[in-house]
């Protein structure tokens, strides 16, 4: 169901993430470390803005749902509700160890799956947590460009 | 009176511990009432806990929390070693105690940055996160990770810092000891800082003895508790330092505390290394073939205060029962002293100033509570009270100069 405009408007897909893009940032049950990270990537020494990347406050404004963190099950409807809300076409970044796989919380009790269990994921930047350089890197490709 | 307003903060914050949801209830501008809901960050790290092994769990806690991913392997390797009975040795001691300062000073920073943050001073939170990256940089030629640092082991450390690394973090402390003067100054001067800190979220001796609230919270009023003096543990007790305290109990007091804290943590790092080049290199972890049966409490002063493992071992390989307090699980229910009767944009600085920060507010747009029909403000507008407030302050100071 959510996967839908991915076959349909590929074309546009190319034209809406060509130029600057606007992120959102959703933390699950986290050990806060990529959250930091991400912060870093906005800081003097990586300054993710100059590549027109900006956390913006709402999803409603986004290009790309960043989500790290295991999802737990208080999380997961959360999740849904964000991604159903969010205007396509969209990417998703899942950060992290615990955003790719669970990590070491997969075998908790209160796991709810990986994130692409939940929402289709378009990129994958693992670690733990990933440098800033990795997750600038990632998702700077992942807009076609190179870096 | 007034209409009733709901303003749900949280419940993704990245900067704390533990996400919570807040509800604060307003009438006007002023708060009245301040709810918290927590489960949000469940992973049910106890039980997982339990199906580890010792030398596992250390990399399960040190996922807690990321900022504090030091402290809690540092209460748990307490906690084991006073099951097993060793006495680790004086290198190792020193090497943790390094680890634990380093980690206080990039968390004290990274406060700093996210207050100036919230009141407004971007250009604080942009040099505060500047001056810590030389911090992780440290890290990550110690450990080699720049969060995360998986140094700790049941009878030591796992990785030995070598003398020739010595030099480079005597002289990166030089620099940071430079860069907090500046930042210290910076932030103490500030006439605007003052208007909008002090008398905010007041605190008194006796409302931290009723919530048993700890670490910097707890010395900003005055009660000069430190589980490093009062519990000594690791190099502690073999350096020289001082429990940091101020009176006030305001916001103004919890920042001038961090901020001289760091001093204190610099000190503490350049005693230890002075003291790691006198002793012999390598000797860094015991042997431990098993832990006995037995239970274990270990305790250790985060950058946010009390950190408590409860270790049961019934002689296997793995931990019968682990229990863990957190710190901002006390420090919390001081919100409801600290903020009711406040107005918003003073209350939303008051939670920060316990350091559950949030910075990330875009993530309150997650929350929707319509269910009880009141009207809901959401996470820009909050902020933007917050700065606005900050810009009439400057207004009126600038004016009067």
């Amino acid at each position: 169901m959510h996967s839908d405009y991915k076959t349909k408007i590929v074309g546009f897909k190319d034209f809406v993430f060509r130029k600057s893009l606007w992120v959102f940032h959703f933390g699950g049950a986290s050990c806060n470390n990529c959250d930091i990270e991400i912060l870093d990537c906005l800081t003097p020494r990586h300054d993710l803005e100059r590549f027109g990347i900006m956390l913006v406050g709402s999803i409603r404004h986004a290009d790309v749902l960043l989500v790290n963190g295991s999802i737990n099950m208080r999380d997961r409807d959360r999740l849904l509700e964000l991604y159903d809300q969010a205007p396509k076409p969209l990417l998703v970044v899942a950060i992290g160890a615990c955003g790719c796989t669970g990590g070491i919380f997969a075998e908790g009790i209160t796991f709810a799956g990986p994130v692409d269990k939940i929402i289709p994921v378009d990129a994958y930047i693992p670690g733990c947590p990933p440098k800033p350089e990795a997750i600038i890197a990632g998702v700077a490709r992942l807009a076609g460009r190179k870096t | 009176m007034g209409r009733k307003t709901l303003i749900p903060i949280g419940p993704y914050h990245p900067l704390q511990e533990e996400p919570e949801l807040f509800k604060l209830y307003c009438d006007g501008e002023i708060v009245t009432d301040i709810k918290w809901e927590t489960g949000y960050n469940h992973r049910g790290i106890e039980k997982l806990s339990e199906s580890k092994t010792y030398d596992q769990v250390f990399f399960l806690v040190e996922r807690i929390c990321g900022i504090c991913s030091t402290s809690h392997p540092f209460a748990f390797a307490n906690a084991v070693e006073e099951i097993a009975g060793v006495e680790i040795p004086d290198r190792a001691k020193y090497i943790r105690t390094v680890i634990g300062e380093l980690e206080r000073i990039h968390s004290h920073l990274l406060w700093v940055g996210l207050a100036g943050h919230f009141l407004g001073y971007n250009t604080v939170f942009m040099w505060a996160w500047k001056y810590r990256e030389p911090v992780l940089d440290l890290f990550e030629m110690i450990t080699g990770n720049r969060n995360s640092y998986a140094m700790f082991k049941v009878g030591g450390v796992r990785r030995d810092i070598e003398n020739h690394k010595i030099p480079a973090i005597r002289k990166e402390m030089s620099v940071i000891r430079k860069k907090i003067d500046l930042l210290t100054g910076a932030v103490m001067d500030d006439p605007v800082i003052h208007a909008r800190t002090k008398g905010v979220g007041v605190l008194t001796k006796q409302d931290i003895i009723d919530y048993a609230a700890v670490g910097p919270t707890a010395r900003a009023s005055g009660i000069a508790t430190d589980i490093r003096k009062d519990d000594p543990y690791a190099a502690y007790p073999l350096v020289n330092w001082k429990v940091i305290t101020a009176q006030e109990g305001d916001v103004f007091a919890k920042a001038e505390v961090r901020l001289l804290e760091m001093y204190e943590s610099v000190s503490i790092i350049e005693q230890c290394i002075d003291a790691l080049e006198k002793l012999k290199e390598g000797d860094v972890s015991l042997k431990i073939n098993e832990i006995p049966a037995g239970i274990g409490m270990g305790r250790a002063e985060a950058p946010r205060g009390e950190v408590f493992h409860f270790v049961v071992s019934d002689g296997s390989n793995s931990p019968a029962r682990h229990k863990i307090r957190a710190p901002s699980y006390t420090n919390i229910a001081t919100f409801r002293k600290s903020c009711i009767g406040q107005t918003i944009a003073d209350a939303t600085l008051s939670l920060a100033a316990v350091d559950p920060c949030y910075c990330c507010t875009e993530r309150m747009a997650a929350v929707y509570d319509n269910s009880t029909g009141e009207r809901i403000l959401n996470a820009g507008e909050l902020i933007k009270l917050s700065l606005e407030r900050t810009k009439e302050i400057r207004k009126s100071v600038a004016g009067h100069e």
